[in-house]
This record gives structure tokens, sequence and C-alpha cells, in this order.
């Protein structure tokens, strides 16, 4: 079975949010949250979504 | 030399000649080089020349000899093969990949066009054979220009009416009009997008347009003849600056987000509307009898 989009990373502000099983970034606030996802997703050629204004996936497609 | 030399040299430089004249370089940027024009040159020689023995040879009464066409049957679905392994091939280096429908449209043509370079040679030179050398060159004239109304396809602009709409934001949700393209989370990539993004709504003429653009490949060849022309803002490891075209369920619109190079609107919307329609997309439901003979 071949994967076609799967999750790398997830970057949160919110501990309590965050599911087990993947890579997981806790940042301080907004602001490194973004800093982080943009890095993130420029070595892991990821897409960074939001799913909520404290949650960030980077997606592979 | 026999009788049958001049017709059958005047039906050689007839169908090489038709060949050359369809083989231009165009917006599909294909075949770009010398060596892959050869290659085409050369074959259509090839095809003229089994053309244009065909009329001697029933001439002379010689008709088994007709088999040899079948050679050019196997011999030019080779080229047909060798089209679509190289773009494949290329395809995967494309920043905006051409997509699979797109290449077999290509392929297509690329055979298809040397049946019509047969069919130039064999009616020359039975012009010539029939009449004179001006026989055989009305001949090969009005076969050249049947060839080239069969070589035409349609225009993307038959079937869809395009319109510019300026992509935008709600959320994190990138939209053209109400059709949802895609989630870009960074603001930083945001910008970048509403800076070089334009999007377009097609809307379908009819029922038939709705299934023919809801092909994917009819929507990449969109992308990527956009992407050809106007340059594409978007590089490897790049992946959210992808142009898309996404669809909406409830009329069968296509909304199509691209970020090119140079942002031009009355650029960008002449080449959508230039855009081939696929044969391999061309849907007809309304072709399907729903009473009568049809459905049973």
């Amino acid at each position: 079975m071949v994967f076609e989009k799967y999750i790398l990373a997830v970057i949160t502000t919110n501990p309590s949010k965050v599911p087990s099983g993947a890579a997981v970034f806790h940042c301080e606030d907004k602001k490194e949250m973004e800093i982080v996802a943009t890095n993130l997703e420029a070595i892991l050629d990821g897409i960074a979504h939001a799913l909520t204004e404290e949650l960030y996936v980077i997606v592979k497609h | 030399m026999s009788e049958y030399t001049y017709p059958i040299l005047f039906g050689l430089a007839a169908g090489t000649l038709t060949r050359v004249y369809m083989l231009r370089t165009d917006y599909r940027q294909y075949p770009t080089y010398l060596h892959g024009k050869i290659i085409h040159v050369a074959l259509g020689f090839i095809a003229a020349g089994l053309g244009t023995v065909a009329i001697p040879s029933i001439m002379e009464e010689e008709f088994t000899a007709i088999t040899f066409l079948t050679l050019a049957a196997s011999q030019f679905r080779e080229v047909r093969n060798m089209e679509r392994n190289t773009l494949t091939e290329l395809d995967s280096y494309e920043l905006v990949s051409r997509g699979k429908t797109y290449i077999e449209g290509i392929a297509i043509a690329f055979e298809s066009r040397n049946y019509l370079v047969i069919f130039t040679s064999f009616v020359s030179t039975l012009g010539y054979l029939l009449f004179n050398i001006w026989g055989g060159i009305a001949a090969a004239l009005l076969a050249i220009v049947i060839s080239k109304g069969l070589m035409a396809g349609g225009k993307l602009k038959d079937i869809v009416d395009v319109e510019f709409m300026e992509p935008r934001f709600d959320g994190a949700g990138l939209y053209v009009d109400n059709i949802y393209i895609m989630n870009i989370g960074l603001p930083e990539r945001q910008e970048e997008v509403l800076r070089y993004g334009m999007g377009f709504i097609l809307k379908p003429k009819n029922f038939n347009a709705r299934s023919t653009i809801a092909n994917l490949g009819q929507r990449q060849a969109i992308l990527h003849d956009v992407s050809t022309a106007l340059g594409v803002y978007r590089d490897s490891g790049t992946p959210a600056l992808v142009p898309l075209a996404k669809r909406d369920l409830d009329d069968g619109r296509v909304g199509v987000f691209v970020l090119p190079q140079e942002k031009n609107v009355e650029k960008a919307l002449k080449i959508i509307e230039a855009v081939p329609t696929l044969e391999n997309a061309i849907r007809m439901p309304t072709e399907r009898q729903t009473s009568g003979k049809g459905s049973q």
C-alpha cells in the first residue's frame, strides 16, 4: 500500500490538543509556531496547513 | 527510368513537405531540437514512400504488394509509443507536468500525421498518373488542405466561458470565487500566493462541456499551457506554490488557480481559451440515448 498523503510533523502552541504518533513541536506563541512551520515546510518539502489557530500540520502530498 | 519515376518522386516530395508543414514548433514546445525534427521528417519520408508506391502497384495489377501498407500501421504505432515514452519520462522533471492525457493526445497526433502523409502521397501520385503534373499538384494541395482540417482540434473557448477572478483567502483556505482550492497555513506563504496568484473560472457552455472540463487530464493541460506560456512562480521543494484546478460540484464550473511569473490577465485569458480540448477528455453524455435503441 502506498500512502499518498501523510502528516510529517505537528506544530502547536497548545500541548493538550496534540495527538500522539507524529513528530510534535511545542511552541510558546503563534509567532514562534509560524517560524517553526516555515522552516519545517522548507526542510520537509511538505505544505504547512492550518487546522486551527493553535495547530499546524506539515503534510506531504 | 520507368514511367512511374516522376510520379513517385512527386508523391514522395508532396508527402514529405506535408510532414514538414505539420511539424511546427508551437506552444506545445515540442519537438524543439533538430534531432527530434529529423526523426519525424525521416519517418514522414518513409510514410510518403509507402503511400506513393501503392498507386503504381495497383496499376501494375500487383495487388498483393498493397499488403505492405500493413507495415505502415505497425511502424507508426511505434511512433506513438516512442513519443509517449519520451514525453512521460520527461514529464516528471517539469515544474508543472503535462499529464498523461495531454501526452497521449500529442502521441496520437504524431501517429495520425504520418497517416495523413500517406494519404497526401497517395492522392498526389494518383493525380499525377491519371492526369498530369498539374493534376498531381492540385491533388496534393487539396490533400494538404484536408490534412490541415483534420489536424486542427477544438479549443477550450468553444465549450467554456473564461472569466478572471482574484483569488482570496477565507481563514487558511484559498478560494477562487466560491471554489475551494487548498489550505495554506503560513501567513507569509499566503501573501506570496495572493501577490503572484491568478484565478480563473471556467463556466461550461453545455452539459457535455461540464464533463469534459471535469476530466483531470484536461485540467492539467490547462495548468501546463498557462505555466509554459507565462512562466511559473515555483521551484522544487515548494509544494505549497502549486497551480491547481478544482471543480464546483454543484454546477460543474472549474476554478483554475495559477502562479504565473508574468501577471497579465489579457494574455492569460487568451491562453486558456486556446488550450486544446483533449481528444481523450471529450465526453458527450447527451449522445447516450436513454430511450429507444441505445438503451436496450
